[in-house]
């Protein structure tokens, strides 16, 4: 049986997938975050992760065509941060393969390196897709600070 | 952001925040100025940036291969430890024409 933490506080957001949205999106849960009081390095990290997860929504999920992002971002018990952001776009059909560093079906100028980053800079990530059935990103980081229960 | 010229060298002084947003109008605008100026050499000058994604390292990805088409080198500068770990992870730190500071 799987061992859950308890839900200590949460929000949720849904908005466009625009890329001029990219640094709201981390802004507002680095705003949530903040009130743990993490560490600048703490909170740059996982603004980092956020970051790397919805542009991945906008430019693989949905190929820069309009749709919807959704995060959902909640403080477990033992000071850890859940946040889990999810496109309704075309999917992935092989996520190993996505993961893998400098791998990239975007062509331009992406690196190839937003799983990788997202793994970097978080305790866990876990990727779940399928094609045509969109994307779930869930990252998972340990704050240092005390938070407010 | 700000370019300048001198000697040969064209800086680029990034300011702000870079994402996929941001990042197309530095490339736009960079590129725009590589082609006027034909520097030797192409400085990135990241000492005002105030977040970076892997954007980022894909801007500057990007700037290696015109630099080095051109027969120049990319210098990067002023990066935070965290930005220059992110720059590492691609592997470009093993790459000839290219030098960071």
């Amino acid at each position: 049986m799987r061992n859950r933490k308890k839900t200590i506080n949460d929000f949720k957001m849904a908005i466009a997938a625009r890329s001029v949205n990219e640094s709201f999106c981390r802004a507002a849960v680095g705003a949530f975050a903040a009130l743990c009081d993490p560490t600048v390095e703490e909170l740059s990290d996982l603004k980092t992760a956020v970051s790397e997860a919805v542009t991945n929504c906008i430019v693989h999920g949905y190929r820069e065509k309009p749709g919807r992002i959704y995060i959902d971002a909640a403080l477990l018990e033992g000071n850890v941060l859940r946040v889990k952001i999810r496109d309704k776009g075309c999917g992935i059909e092989d996520v190993s393969r996505a993961m893998e560093p400098l791998f990239t079906t975007a062509g331009g100028e992406r690196s190839g390196l937003g799983f990788t980053v997202m793994e970097s800079f978080t305790d866990s990530l876990k990727v779940r897709s399928a094609p045509g059935k969109g994307t779930v990103v869930t990252l998972t980081k340990k704050i240092t600070g005390k938070c407010d229960g | 952001m700000t370019i300048t010229q001198e000697n040969g060298s064209m800086t680029a002084r990034l300011t702000g925040e870079i994402d996929h947003h941001t990042a197309a109008y530095l490339r736009h605008a960079i590129d725009a100025s590589f082609v006027r100026i034909r520097p030797d050499r192409l400085i990135l000058d990241f000492s005002g940036v105030t977040f970076m994604d892997s954007s980022g390292v894909g801007l500057a990805l990007g700037r290696y291969r015109q630099t080095r088409a051109a027969g120049g080198t990319l210098v990067l500068t002023g990066l935070s430890d965290r930005d220059r770990r992110m720059m590492q992870l691609s592997g470009m730190q093993n790459k000839e024409g290219i030098e960071f500071r």
